[in-house]
């Protein structure tokens, strides 16, 4: 996908290589980089997904990193209903259909 | 030019906290443990009922108290007779970012438009970055925020992934990193770069922003009710939440109430893992951060921490996951109220808890947050079913973190289950002893200080110490 100047992306960029990570941490995350994603509007001219480019952000704040997307969607949403939790509302709502009484 | 590399960041980061918070720390850094709780609290320069007309203004506080007379038919159905606590719910939710982060934000950001500065970061993966946000814009701050967001995959948890949006929806500048607290750096580096305000969570303002919060609670009880709560349930992470709340109780003349911390177990999972990182069904409220700030509140982006939980803290409940899932339905279902995760975990320990008290007392859980895209348990289930996280009903004593969410067969199952505190309040001598010099002891007022910082006595902070000379 070719992006232009003035298109609202994402960059990613490699705050920390492995070797410069902290010692405390578990050998699973020292094993990757630490890695930071921004949005803002596009600077350079014409680039394509995987080109190093810059950006501005909301803030007016310079980054340059990898382009990774163009207006990417959030993509988190409701899921589906969980069956499970359906049917514990229902018995939930039986429990209280009966009238109330001492029960011990 | 300064150096940024790692090292160098991180060897600048007082005097990048110090500059960036407005605020003289000194007097409170001349002993290694020891300090004057009080007198850091007394730096924030408003008095309660300022705080509070500073939030109104905000649009921030006086939120409802509601009575969850449906739970509470349900919980005196399954106590013994004369037992079974009525719950009310302090409603949150109805703060302008949608959770009660809002009052810690507002105080802050009041602050820091007070003192000049143009603009201000917050370190945190919650519902506070949208709180700094959404109190930055409506007084024409620049805000950024630092967040946790995901793994090494580029993958982020639903919740997790709505609270970034959240923030950029107010128009914060989101810097959004894979797994790891090096985090920090990244945030010293914007405070560098900037000059902007660290809006941390653990400032005096953002814990005397919570205290109204305390006051309100004992306000309301008491023209509900005729009387201040017996006790009051907080959700418990970093601290501030309990702190703030329970020293509003105090102020408002509550000192007898009991403060209750609650947290979801995730024993097991690793909070700086990568590959843990998605497997934890809840972002914050949870074990990770409760026990170890419970246990050493100086682990933060200020040199003295403000929310100092254990201080206040009369028991601390855990639930499980699948406790605070059905729990959740319940609240949805029996009461009308669909509400985010938070409050629903202090709700589970509630619901426990009020089958073992009078049924003539009163408990009251301090908040709701916001149910927004993401925050459901239907996206949080289906994504951890995704991951091949095993969802059943059954008993949640059987849930293994990271591996199973267990949702109760029946309401019954809701339990009671105490963190010894003596582990927590001995985990915090020892730390303390331990950043003592060498050939240097605690004196008198140390111990004073240190049977303060764990709600215990003097004597209980000598014998343990002397158990540990010994051992």
């Amino acid at each position: 996908m070719k992006c232009k100047a003035g298109d609202w992306v994402r960059i990613r960029s490699v705050v920390l290589a492995p070797h410069e990570r902290a010692a405390s941490i578990p050998d699973e995350t020292r094993a990757v980089p630490l890695e930071m994603r921004v949005k803002g509007w596009l600077v350079t001219n014409e680039a394509v997904i995987g080109d190093k480019v810059e950006i501005r952000s909301t803030l007016g704040r310079g980054y340059h990193g990898t382009l990774e997307a163009q207006n990417p969607p959030y993509g988190h949403d409701f899921a589906a209903a969980i069956p499970e939790l359906l049917r514990a509302g229902e018995e939930l709502r039986e429990m209280l259909a009966e009238p109330d009484g001492e029960s011990a | 030019m300064k150096s940024v590399d790692y090292d160098s960041v991180m060897a600048r980061r007082n005097e990048t906290m110090l500059s960036a918070l407005g605020l003289d720390y000194a007097p409170f850094l001349q002993h290694p443990v020891t300090f004057d709780y009080e007198a850091l609290m007394a730096q924030v320069a408003y008095s309660l009922d300022a705080v509070r007309d500073i939030q109104a203004r905000a649009g921030v506080g006086n939120t409802a108290l509601i009575e969850l007379r449906q739970i509470n038919r349900l919980v005196r159905k399954l106590a013994p007779k004369g037992k079974g606590a009525r719950i009310f719910v302090k409603d949150e939710a109805a703060n302008p970012s949608g959770s009660y982060k809002a009052r810690r934000a507002a105080l802050s950001l009041h602050h820091a438009k007070a003192s000049g500065f143009k603009g201000a970061v917050a370190a945190t993966s919650g519902n506070y970055g949208a709180a700094v946000a959404s109190q930055a814009a409506m007084r024409g701050l620049d805000c950024i925020v630092v967040q946790e967001v995901f793994d090494s995959l580029g993958i982020g948890q639903p919740e997790i992934v709505e609270k970034g949006r959240a923030c950029e929806v107010y128009g914060a500048e989101v810097l959004q990193l894979s797994v790891g607290p090096e985090l920090f750096y990244q945030f010293l580096r914007v405070l560098e770069e900037t000059g902007f305000f660290n809006a941390s969570l653990y400032t005096p303002y953002a814990i005397a922003g919570v205290e109204p919060l305390g006051v309100e609670i004992v306000e309301q009880m008491e023209a509900a009710t005729g009387a201040a709560p017996d006790a009051v349930i907080c959700t418990h992470a970093g601290g501030g939440n309990l702190t703030g709340t329970a020293r509003g109780l105090i102020k408002a003349g509550a000192s007898a109430c009991e403060v209750i911390a609650a947290s979801v177990d995730l024993a097991g999972l690793h909070m700086a893992s990568d590959t843990d990182f998605n497997r934890k069904h809840f972002t914050t409220g949870h074990t990770g951060f409760g026990i170890p700030f419970a246990g050493w509140p100086d682990r933060t982006d200020v040199p003295r921490n403000a929310a100092r939980a254990l201080r206040y803290m009369d028991r601390y409940l855990l639930v499980k996951q699948g406790e605070v899932f059905y729990v959740t339905e319940a609240l949805a279902r029996l009461e009308g109220l669909e509400r985010g995760p938070a409050g629903n975990i202090a709700l589970a320990a509630a619901i426990a808890l009020a089958q073992d008290m009078d049924a003539d007392q009163t408990i009251v859980v301090q908040e709701t947050e916001y149910a927004g895209a993401g925050k459901q348990p239907s996206a949080q289930l289906s994504f951890a079913r995704d991951r091949g996280i095993d969802i059943r009903r059954g008993d949640p004593e059987d849930e293994v973190p990271g591996a199973s969410v267990v949702i109760p067969d029946h309401p019954s199952r809701l339990k009671l289950r105490d963190v010894d505190l003596s582990r927590v309040r001995k985990s915090l001598i020892r730390k303390a002893r331990g950043m003592m010099p060498k050939g240097s002891a605690l004196n008198q007022d140390d111990i004073d200080f240190l049977a303060a910082e764990t709600r215990s006595g003097p004597q209980f902070v000598s014998d343990f110490l002397k158990d540990m000379s010994d051992g």
